[in-house]
């Protein structure tokens, strides 16, 4: 069973559709014992990391997905998700994050041409990079996926498994030990995005 | 690089999707949830799902219908029609919206655009502007374009995107429905305006006039239309290798 985190941020209507698409049950939970009882857990989020960063700490769900992480189980972090499972976002000012996988979050202001619109919204090309992760079995290099953010994970190479251009090479997806991230919206990627679902669905830690 | 995007609407009217000549005229063409899924699975870049007659009866939008589609579509869908309140906002994004959009709702409410950026993020506020040409001035038409407004169009879509609205849809009545091409006088102003994604929408009626619009205007992010999908005039998965064989980056 798949667990998507509930913790007040986001739109976990279309997740839940994904999975149901693609033959898994996922349910979505914010207690503890359920997330603890997952074979595999999704993060979900979009909006502010300040804000989820406070949510997933004041519900205590932070330290459980910690444990979680340590006790090697498969996640997945999506979009704001995925943001968070970095060490710290410099999203106006400079919260901490999860330290799940190694590097920052900062903004793409000043770090790409100033001639690109700021949100980096639309649809884009994965550029898989290197030894093709598990997550990706069932899609191509080049397939195109949903991005909406405006900052991004830097200082992660040793983690980045995927990046996709926008003005510069922009990190598309993580993944260190059992915990992964897609900076994109696999649930919002057409077949793409299901696939990628099924291959993290799939993944043998 | 990003692709240009390529988005039906399904205006949506009791249930059904519709699109008339110029708003006016309106006849059945099909299920919002079948072409909804079915443009998902044929190349649409986003969906755009639009209770046209909501905000002229000043009802809330159908969310039952909505929800059936939001849960087999699995690229982005953007929720128009009837939008007033930030609960409206609410309400469909727990239904399974990507992002909103505001039309007659931002003009009776100016704060509305500022108000559901600070809540749901830039990224969710679409305005969408219906404009037409009155005495040589772009004038701003609420109510599905029943009403002129008396705003002048550059200004109103200058001040919702300072307020936040993240994405403008502009929808030109007067090539509406004429399938002459899109309004390119007008997008031109828009995108020399604001840096935000333009979406062009009123006009298409045929590939060469969507190559036409992204050849002339490269900062135009994506073209808009319904009946000429809905009545299978136009495939999107023909009109995208076009605009490919044209250099133009688009997902295929």
């Amino acid at each position: 069973m798949i667990v998507i985190v509930d913790y007040g941020v986001g739109n976990l209507f279309s997740l839940c559709s994904s999975f149901a698409c693609i033959g898994k049950q996922a349910i979505v939970s914010g207690d503890p014992d359920v997330i603890r009882s997952a074979d595999r857990i999704i993060l979900p989020g979009v909006g502010a990391f300040e804000d989820a960063a406070k949510k997933l700490n004041n519900s205590g769900l932070a330290d459980v997905l910690k444990e979680q992480a340590l006790a090697g189980k498969p996640i997945m972090g999506i979009c704001l998700g995925m943001q968070l499972l970095f060490d710290q976002s410099y999203e106006y000012g400079c919260h901490q994050g999860l330290g799940l996988i190694s590097g920052d979050v900062v903004p793409m202001e000043g770090s790409i041409p100033a001639d690109l619109k700021i949100p980096h919204i639309g649809w884009n090309e994965l550029h898989i990079q290197g030894e093709k992760h598990p997550i990706f079995r069932y899609i191509q290099q080049g397939d195109h996926v949903y991005f909406v953010h405006s900052f991004y994970g830097a200082r992660c190479d040793q983690s980045v498994i995927a990046t996709a251009e926008y003005g510069k090479e922009l990190t598309a997806a993580v993944a260190q030990k059992n915990v992964c991230g897609c900076q994109f919206h696999p649930e919002k990627s057409g077949e793409v995005g299901l696939a990628i679902l099924r291959g993290f669905c799939d993944w043998e830690v | 690089m990003i692709t240009k995007r390529i988005i039906p609407c399904l205006d949506v009217k009791n249930g059904r999707v519709v699109k008339g000549v110029n708003f006016q005229g309106l006849s059945d063409v099909s299920s919002p949830v079948e072409l909804g899924r079915y443009y998902s699975q044929n190349g649409a870049d986003e969906l755009v799902f639009y209770d046209i007659t909501a905000s002229a009866e000043g009802r809330g939008l159908f969310t039952d219908i909505l929800k059936q589609v939001a849960s087999t579509v699995f690229i982005p869908l953007t929720v128009g029609g009837g939008i007033n309140t930030l609960e409206d906002f609410d309400r469909v994004l727990k239904c399974g919206a990507d992002k909103v959009s505001v039309n007659s709702g931002a003009i009776r409410n100016p704060t509305l655009v500022e108000q559901a950026a600070k809540r749901y993020g830039d990224q969710c506020v679409v305005l969408s502007v219906d404009v037409k040409r009155v005495d040589g001035v772009f004038r701003v038409f609420a109510k599905g374009g029943r009403e002129n407004t008396g705003m002048e169009a550059l200004s109103w879509i200058k001040q919702c995107v300072d307020s936040g609205a993240g994405e403008v849809v502009v929808n030109s009545i007067d090539t509406d429905g004429v399938k002459g091409g899109f309004d390119l006088e007008m997008l031109e102003q828009v995108c020399n305006l604001v840096n935000v994604p333009v979406i062009a929408s009123g006009g298409a009626g045929c590939i060469q006039d969507f190559v036409t619009l992204f050849q002339t205007l490269p900062k135009v992010d994506a073209g808009l239309a319904a009946s000429i999908f809905h009545f299978g005039e136009v495939s999107i998965a023909d009109l995208k290798q076009e605009l490919k064989a044209n250099n133009i980056t688009v997902r295929l």
